[in-house]
């Protein structure tokens, strides 16, 4: 009866991070369509667009990528963007880290690949009553690839019949998507003081050097301007 | 269904680096404690990331992108993320037809 308590016990944990996920499963889906169409339409193959979300697995980060995207591959350009777009990981993972409980080494070398804003919203959301496991951590983590993915190679093999994107405005919807994910994040002042740095000197920037130096120069003078806006630490 | 050399190296560096984020977190558990300005700086990193990219073809393309750019933001509080998408796209459609 021992281990038969445990194992509902692992069957509850999986069903509550499956029922957590779901939807966000669902929303991801449509987004991972428009990826993978924006991909078709930068001259990436359905496969390469399906290996980028599997693979890389960061959507704001990829969004980034098909944007900046030109041939030839601009390859630093892109781990650049790439990793100070992800930078935030470190924080969330470093947060979550204390909250797991029974997640052996390979677990946690496996499991953190799926680490995304939402599944580590969900975790932390759960670790405030419960410490996280991985019956918990693993639904949670391996549902999300289904809609994304899926939703890639969907877009992108649609996107080959769609011709011009831009006759859609489709062009215009990782601005829009941008725009969004930044109100997600958005904390007052800092957030509009940033936004309003990052966004005039990664313009003019543009204007006066193109593209790629436009993401470095917009991303250093929205952060300086965070630090400069933020109260100064007390005793520090 | 063909996957290019250089295609694949850059995605296979852009996951690499990925992973070293999400991973890099437990190394440092317990280590990081960021306060005031370094910490406002550190969350102010996706914001700042994000508009960097876009600022481009919001700011610098036309009239119709950025008024569209405008009403987008002017909803995305309010909207979820794929109405907000919608509300952007149908914007800018619209706006293009009359310039």
């Amino acid at each position: 009866m021992e281990s038969g308590g445990k194992l509902d016990g692992a069957r509850a944990e999986m069903r509550a991070g499956a029922g957590d996920i779901w939807p966000v499963m669902v929303a991801a889906f449509p987004i991972g369509l428009l990826f993978g169409a924006l991909c078709t339409g930068k001259g990436l193959s359905v496969a390469e667009a399906g290996l980028m979300s599997l693979l890389v697995f960061a959507g704001g980060a990829q969004f980034a990528a098909v944007e900046l995207w030109t041939w030839p591959v601009p390859v630093a350009a892109l781990v650049f963007s790439t990793a100070l777009i992800n930078a935030r990981h470190v924080l969330m993972g470093a947060s979550l880290a204390s909250k797991l409980a029974r997640f052996p080494l390979w677990a946690r070398l496996i499991g953190f690949h799926f680490l995304t804003d939402e599944a580590w919203a969900l975790a932390e959301r759960r670790a405030m009553w419960r410490p996280v496991t991985p019956s918990y951590w693993f639904p949670l983590a391996l549902l999300l690839p289904v809609g994304w993915v899926g939703g890639t190679v969907l877009g992108a093999w649609l996107g080959s019949f769609m011709g011009d994107p831009q006759r859609f405005g489709a062009d215009f919807a990782f601005t829009a998507l941008f725009i969004g994910l930044v109100a997600g994040f958005w904390n007052g002042r800092i957030t509009a003081v940033t936004v309003a740095a990052s966004g005039a000197a990664s313009a003019l920037t543009y204007l006066a050097a193109g593209p790629p130096w436009h993401v470095a120069a917009g991303a250093a003078a929205g952060i300086a301007a965070a630090y400069v806006a933020a109260p100064a630490e007390e005793g520090a | 269904m063909s996957v290019e050399p250089a295609t694949l190296a850059a995605i296979a560096a852009m996951a690499a680096v990925t992973y070293l984020t999400r991973i890099g977190g437990f190394f440092i558990a317990g280590r990081l404690a960021l306060r005031g300005r370094a910490k406002a700086a550190f969350d102010a990193i996706p914001p700042a990331v994000l508009v960097a990219v876009i600022a481009p073809s919001a700011l610098a393309t036309g009239w119709p992108e950025t008024v569209a750019a405008l009403i987008t933001a002017a909803v995305a509080t309010r909207l979820p993320l794929l109405a907000t998408i919608a509300v952007g796209v149908v914007s800018v459609v619209v706006l293009r037809a009359l310039a």
